[in-house]
């Protein structure tokens, strides 16, 4: 049987607040234990919570930018659960009446088709505190830092066919929170991940499989295993005669699997009910006004922009806008090198995006910058040097973070165009090599390479290569 | 000279002439207190030493000519309200070494204001109770009848304000919680507008009822003493940004064409003949003084106790989880995992009534019951409040008894729920509806040799204190009623 995959996914993104949804301990990360919890955080008798009107501020930036329905009133719900890193016994969060409802983002699929994923909602809540189970002897930690950190709650639509659809949907949301500038995009210290909902169904069914949810995914690679790995799992089951039965997973990276974590009858009754501590958050047209006057150019308009303004392909523009820190990069090697985006383009997405790879560098941190960039490139497109000794230059740039011009010159890279001194190289190379002489003149032209090789091995690769083709081209044949 | 029968206003005046110093005052009221509390148990704590400090601060202010109306006035709060170093234990075995490392907002603006704190009252065990017989730290006595109840969950505080072991003291109402005992004390309680007075430091029960208010001897002490709390905190959200008028000033308003509307519902069945033989008589008092009175209906308000009995308990079911053993209160003996824990920390720490309204709660908010239940409670307290949005466009103020009886016996009430809970049957729609009311003292019935007091309350439209707390006011210009002292505590 042919089965169709059905996924949906929920992105928890951290806002980036300076201070808490409910109080004003700060947010940053990576602090002592319970050094940034005050009073509210560790929930005790009596203390009430006060909504940061910032975390409203850049759900309304989500919402607008996703083209969803900013909702006049929404309503804070508790969440009502035991657990002791979570303080109060409830989560505050939005349950029926949502801030954002009603968004779609436009993916590109590898193939190059689009999609739009529909955003159900989007809603403001707050986090949880940490439980250590190590390093306390059989006790257990709680570290109460993250209790009350904003998150926005990003729930798709299950329209996500596979695992890589899912990714390519992830890495959007990912790309256009960090445009949005409302969160760092930080993976590793949990400021973004997901759960995904999995469910297979006979390919042209009408209803959706029981599902599961795969809880807690932080990395996009992660994504991309657990589904598959729950996928094939699910269809085994079924293929076999079993059952899927809906229940939250947890994905073990390790192993590359997912093991059941409860199942619905264990799950919880979280017996949501509006909270009475906080007024309905009612949010005025005036303030979305503002929102939206605040807003930068979006992934998607600035990929079309380079597609119509530098004639890039779709697939350049979306990797150069894929966060706003590359776009910018790439424009401004642009107008450095006074226009030429194509070799701009290719330089900035494989010597530059490489170097990066390899240092697990971001973009603003390069050690060579957008414009000393620009500069080698200019080199380049003035025939000063050729695009291989160009690679050279970058590297030596990169380790030693000097100037193209300044690497050129120390090393004497500089292009030979002088045509008497390439005649001269080949001069040499012919009266060395009688017999491959012989052999080209008697037919065998793959020897064309040997000679160019020869040549440029003789000028330390500096010759101009248009020229030495023509020039030798003249010599071999008499 | 005695000093502890004293009203704030009396207090004020007397320091204000040197006639006496604070210093003076607290410790004749803490001797008092040393010997009179403790047959009452009204107090939990007694700050003592604090006191001393607080009225030497006090009279060294007074004697520079600075200071306000309050600063020397010896006050108590409940043990609701969280005092900075001081325990507060809300009533509760789980809070019993409870210390807040935080002033509440009406501790703190009160203290501000230069009051003196005398120590912390005695209450039903987070609030919940009409008899302040759920206290785990025992019942309170009334002192008009040590064998009965003083009412609840305010009963500390309103009998130590009428044994006068303090001149006033605060309390909270989520649903009758300062009226009815007032009422049963003799007292003036004032619950004000839901959001008037901040909800800050106060342990919260029913945050959506809760509200902070006074329980005095006159009406014109709870106007000094409200005007030193209420106003808008931006520490909770609820509070609302109204202006704070002069009470004292505005208690000088006439009763003549006050409008007041008697309710059909709090005349019914239910109410004790002679407790309504006193509210008439007092209603006629209010006419003679150029009062009209008119009979109103509010249909949805016999729905206020069941309504009241959804809503009140899944609220405290939720604000009742931080109370788990983990941060603060009390845990238990060697848990053997995390939902030992849970189990024994809170079965240990919170008594029957507390634990019969987390399982209402609970159940109440439960996946298939929330419609049939609070969404539907939640609809009638919206039909209510609309009952009494529309009578207030006839009439200033609505007028019936605060409590269908007086005071009853210890013991009488505590094994049938539901015949304690119909105890707030008149008081309970305020709360729902968020709106300002107070009880004041009306008379008096003979039951078993003893003159009990009878209450009578007044509702009004939402921040309308001013009016309720001058009708008060003007009313006890006419009455001695308020001015009688229980026997032996005079």
């Amino acid at each position: 049987m042919e089965w169709e995959t059905v996924i949906g996914l929920e992105i928890h993104a951290q806002l980036a607040t300076r201070s808490k949804i409910f109080s004003s301990s700060p947010t940053a990360y990576g602090a002592e234990p319970n050094t940034q919890a005050n009073l509210v955080d560790l929930g005790y008798p009596g203390v009430l919570p006060v909504l940061n009107l910032e975390a409203v501020r850049m759900a309304v930036r989500f919402g607008l930018a996703t083209g969803a329905r900013i909702a006049r009133r929404s309503v804070f719900a508790r969440k009502n659960y035991f657990y002791p890193d979570l303080p109060k016994g409830y989560q505050i969060s939005q349950y029926e009446r949502p801030v954002v409802e009603a968004g779609s983002l436009e993916v590109v699929l590898e193939d190059g088709t689009r999609k739009t994923i529909g955003i159900t909602r989007a809603h403001l809540e707050e986090d949880a505190g940490k439980s250590l189970h190590e390093d306390f002897h059989g006790l257990s930690g709680i570290d109460l830092n993250r209790a009350g950190t904003p998150l926005l709650e990003i729930v798709s639509e299950p329209d996500l066919r596979s695992a890589k659809e899912a990714v390519a949907y992830m890495k959007k949301v990912h790309t256009l929170v960090r445009y949005l500038e409302i969160c760092d995009g930080n993976m590793q210290e949990g400021s973004f991940r997901c759960d995904a909902n999995v469910s297979v169904r006979p390919k042209g069914r009408a209803e959706y499989g029981t599902r599961a949810e795969i809880k807690n995914l932080n990395s996009f690679r992660f994504v991309e295993r657990a589904i598959n790995y729950e996928v094939e799992r699910q269809i085994d089951l079924l293929e076999s005669g079993g059952k899927v039965v809906q229940e939250t997973r947890l994905y073990d990276p390790d192993r590359g699997e997912t093991r059941s974590m409860r199942s619905k009858e264990e799950a919880n009754d979280y017996r949501y009910f509006p909270d009475p501590d906080l007024l309905p958050l009612a949010i005025e047209e005036t303030f979305i006004d503002a929102v939206r006057a605040s807003l930068p150019e979006l992934p998607d308009e600035k990929a079309a922009r380079f597609g119509r303004e530098h004639g890039l392909s779709d697939y350049d523009a979306g990797v150069l806008t894929a966060s706003r820190e590359m776009a910018e990069f790439f424009e401004t090697v642009v107008r450095g090198l006074g226009g030429q985006p194509k070799l701009a383009a290719n330089w900035v997405m494989g010597e530059l995006s490489g170097a990066l790879n390899k240092e697990n560098l971001e973009v603003t941190h390069s050690r060579v910058g957008a414009e000393a960039l620009a500069g080698l490139l200019s080199r380049i497109a003035d025939g000063t040097i050729s695009g291989k000794i160009a690679k050279e230059v970058f590297e030596a740039m990169w380790a030693e973070k000097r100037t193209a011009d300044e690497i050129i010159e120390a090393k004497g890279l500089r292009q030979i165009t002088d045509t008497a001194a390439i005649e001269q190289a080949i001069d040499e190379v012919m009266a060395r090599s009688p017999g491959q002489l012989a052999e080209y003149r008697a037919g065998k032209d793959k020897l064309f390479g040997f000679f160019v090789g020869q040549v440029m091995k003789a000028t330390q690769g500096k010759a101009n290569p248009t020229q030495l083709n023509e020039l030798l081209k003249r010599k071999l044949s008499g | 000279m005695s000093l502890h029968t004293l009203t704030v206003a009396e207090i004020a005046a007397g320091l204000k002439a040197r006639s006496f110093s604070s210093l003076e005052l607290t410790l004749q009221l803490l001797g008092r207190i040393e010997r009179l509390a403790p047959q009452l148990n009204a107090f939990l704590t007694v700050t003592a030493d604090r006191a001393l400090d607080d009225a030497r601060a006090a009279d060294e202010m007074l004697a520079r000519g600075a200071g306000g109306p309050l600063t020397g006035v010896p006050i108590a709060h409940k043990d609701i309200f969280c005092t900075d170093g001081i325990r507060t234990t809300c009533g509760s075995n789980i809070l019993a070494n409870f210390v807040a490392p935080y002033d509440a907002t009406v501790v703190e603006r009160w203290r501000t204001a230069g009051t003196v704190l005398l120590g912390k009252t005695n209450m039903d065990e987070f609030a919940m109770g009409s008899s302040n017989e759920t206290s785990f730290y025992g019942p309170v006595m009334n002192p008009w009848d040590v064998r009965r109840v003083p009412g609840g969950s305010s009963g500390g505080s309103a009998a130590a304000v009428a044994a006068r072991l303090a001149p006033a003291a605060s309390g909270t109402d989520t649903g009758g919680s300062i009226r009815q005992p007032a009422a049963l004390t003799n007292l003036t309680g004032l619950k004000p507008t839901y959001g008037r007075v901040s909800r800050y430091g106060m342990i919260a029960f029913a945050s959506s009822l809760d509200q902070a208010g006074v329980l005095t001897r006159s009406a014109e002490d709870a106007a000094l003493l409200l005007g030193a709390m209420a106003g808008l905190d931006e520490r909770d959200s609820t509070s609302v940004d109204a202006p704070v008028p002069d009470y004292v000033a505005e208690l000088a308003t006439p009763l003549r064409g006050l409008r007041i509307g008697l309710l059909r519902e709090f005349f019914d069945k239910g109410l004790d003949p002679q407790v309504g033989k006193c509210v008439r008589d007092a209603i006629e008092a209010l006419r003679d003084a150029g009062a009209t009175v008119r009979d109103l209906s509010l249909p949805s308000l016999p729905l206020s106790v069941p309504t009241y009995y959804v809503v009140a308990p899944a609220e405290c079911s939720s604000n009742l989880s931080r109370f788990d053993g983990v941060r603060f209160g009390h845990r238990c003996e060697h848990p053997r995992d995390l939902q030992d824990l849970y189990r024994r920390s809170r079965g240990e720490g919170f008594g029957a009534e507390v634990k019969r309204r987390i399982m209402t709660g609970t159940y109440v908010l439960s996946a298939g019951y929330y419609d049939a239940y609070y969404l539907k409670a939640q609809k009638v307290r919206a039909l209510i409040a609309a009952d009494f949005a529309r009578a207030f466009r006839e009439v200033d103020v609505v007028l019936g008894p605060t409590a269908p009886t007086v005071a009853f016996e210890l013991g009488a009430k505590t094994s049938d729920p539901i015949t304690m809970y119909l105890n707030d049957i008149y008081t309970i729609g305020a709360n729902l509806a968020g709106l300002p009311a107070i009880s004041i003292p009306c008379g008096f019935v003979n039951e078993g040799g003893k003159d009990l007091p009878v209450g009578l309350q007044l509702i009004g439209p939402h921040f309308a204190e001013s009016r309720l707390l001058s009708v008060s006011h003007q009313y006890q210009l006419l009455t001695d009623w308020h001015r009688r002292a229980p026997p032996g505590y005079d």
